[in-house]
């Protein structure tokens, strides 16, 4: 039995694997956007910030993964349910890159656009809706970009904690020594990885401003 | 300009100093008036002072000693954003937004002012009309445009709110020659009917003479003396004869290589 034939016979596993590896990343992303950006803005807006934000991030970003599930799991409510914990340290990862982006696409925006928009009288919230972000976005969206890729491959390690996901093949397939197992993890892996890279990448091209 | 027309103090500084966040001192006791509906032309070399000079009338920066007036109010006592859309900017770069039409860019101000969709379009069609923009130009982004009418965009976008007070810095700066002359000209045109209160950035002499009712010469954080175009040949001030000098040194060089 070859790879594709063992997946359409447990098509119905590989979609529930799928469907919960998406889960995962999707909400740790939408949390990691929710918290990221708006420090992105505060550490564009407050330098003295911009140290310590970063070098947090980078650290986070530097604990081995399993690692970091590990010292999750005696945290309360938290603890009590693998996907919560998954989602969590997801979310961690997730941070850097969007942070950073933010920063960067908000830093990068012409000084004389700023200078001209506070000197006719935007206000602090005006310049930041109208012009810092709409002028930042693709920079923004290619740090979404880069934090769902890790995340569907740091996904994969989520199952090692039991939170589900396509991790489930591949850690099943590794004690069975069975790299059909494997293959059927790494590869709906893989092609969520490069689905989402081509669709945010469009998106990013289609949002730069001209 | 007739400036007997118009009377009253828009701008006055007393006292002003500005000393920029790394301590170094770009402004000092500096006083001046600019007259309502006069064009007050600030000419100096970079660095002596007459962006920030300009800054301080919309508090961009705010003075490190001494007061500015606008409208007989001091700054540091007004509502900042209410000053900053009570007076037109326009800078050397334009500062256009590049995510903004030109139509969008033009009816900026009146759109946070809160204005009506038709009253901003209405508006918007009147001053690309006003400062002589093609219709067809309205839904170009401004990279599409030519640095001409970027400018004229520029001009149009500090007008929208009706503004008494125009702040003008380097508008013209980097236009060709060509172009500058025809922006000059319709600037004239367009302040011959307007009649706004202008202070003006330059460090082109022959712009200061040609746009200016009054030129405040400015040099290393001072205004060296304030003089009518007319006068201003005639000074024996040695700063405004060393620019008198510069501006000619051009024209009589030119004139005495002859013709071989």
């Amino acid at each position: 039995m070859n790879i594709f034939q063992f997946m359409v016979q447990n098509h119905d596993q590989v979609l529930e694997l799928t469907l919960e590896h998406l889960w995962l990343v999707g909400i740790s992303t939408l949390l990691a956007v929710l918290i990221g950006i708006p420090l992105g803005v505060l550490i564009a807006h407050w330098p003295v910030l911009n140290k310590p934000v970063l070098a947090s991030a980078n650290i986070i970003q530097t604990i081995p993964s399993l690692a970091l599930f590990g010292f999750l799991l005696p945290l309360p409510w938290l603890g009590e349910r693998a996907d919560r914990l998954a989602i969590l340290a997801l979310t961690l990862y997730a941070l850097l890159p969007l942070i950073r982006n933010t920063y960067t696409g908000i830093r990068g925006v012409d000084p004389a656009v700023v200078e001209a928009g506070r000197g006719m009288g935007l206000t602090d919230r005006q310049l930041l809706f109208q012009v810092e972000l709409p002028l930042a976005v693709s920079v923004i969206l290619s740090g979404v970009r880069v934090a769902v890729v890790i995340s569907v491959g740091l996904a994969t390690i989520a199952a090692a904690i039991g939170a589900g996901g396509l991790g489930e093949f591949i850690f099943r397939g590794l004690a069975m020594v069975n790299n059909q197992l494997i293959l059927a993890g790494a590869i709906p892996a893989a092609a969520l990885a490069l689905f989402a890279d081509t669709s945010l990448g469009w998106l990013e091209k289609r949002l730069r401003p001209r | 300009m007739d400036r007997s027309s118009t009377n009253g103090v828009a701008i006055e500084f007393r006292d002003v100093s500005y000393v920029s966040p790394t301590g170094q001192e770009v402004l000092s006791g500096l006083n001046l008036e600019v007259l309502r509906g006069e064009t007050f032309v600030l000419l100096g070399r970079s660095g002596s002072g007459k962006t920030t000079t300009l800054k301080l009338v919309n508090r961009l920066l705010s003075p490190s000693a001494g007061e500015v007036r606008v409208d007989g109010a001091a700054t540091a006592g007004v509502d900042v954003i209410a000053l900053r859309r009570s007076i037109g900017y326009v800078i050397q770069d334009v500062g256009l937004f590049p995510h903004f039409t030109v139509e969008r860019n033009i009816g900026l101000v009146p759109r946070i002012e809160g204005w009506a969709e038709d009253r901003i379009r209405e508006r918007v069609q009147e001053l690309s009309q006003l400062v002589g923009l093609e219709p067809r130009l309205a839904s170009r982004y401004p990279r599409q445009l030519s640095g001409g009418q970027r400018q004229r965009v520029g001009v149009a976008r500090a007008l929208a709110a009706d503004p008494a007070l125009l702040l003008m810095d380097e508008p013209f700066g980097s236009l060709d020659p060509l172009t500058r002359d025809e922006l000059q000209r319709e600037f004239l045109l367009l302040q011959q009917r307007l009649h706004k209160t202008v202070v003006f950035v330059t460090h082109d002499v022959g712009e200061a003479l040609r746009l200016g009712s009054r030129v405040a010469l400015m040099e290393a954080g001072r205004l060296v003396t304030v003089l009518a175009p007319q006068e201003f040949l005639r000074s024996g001030d040695p700063w405004v004869a060393a620019y008198v000098k510069a501006f000619k040194a051009g024209l009589d060089s030119a004139a005495n290589r002859g013709t071989e």
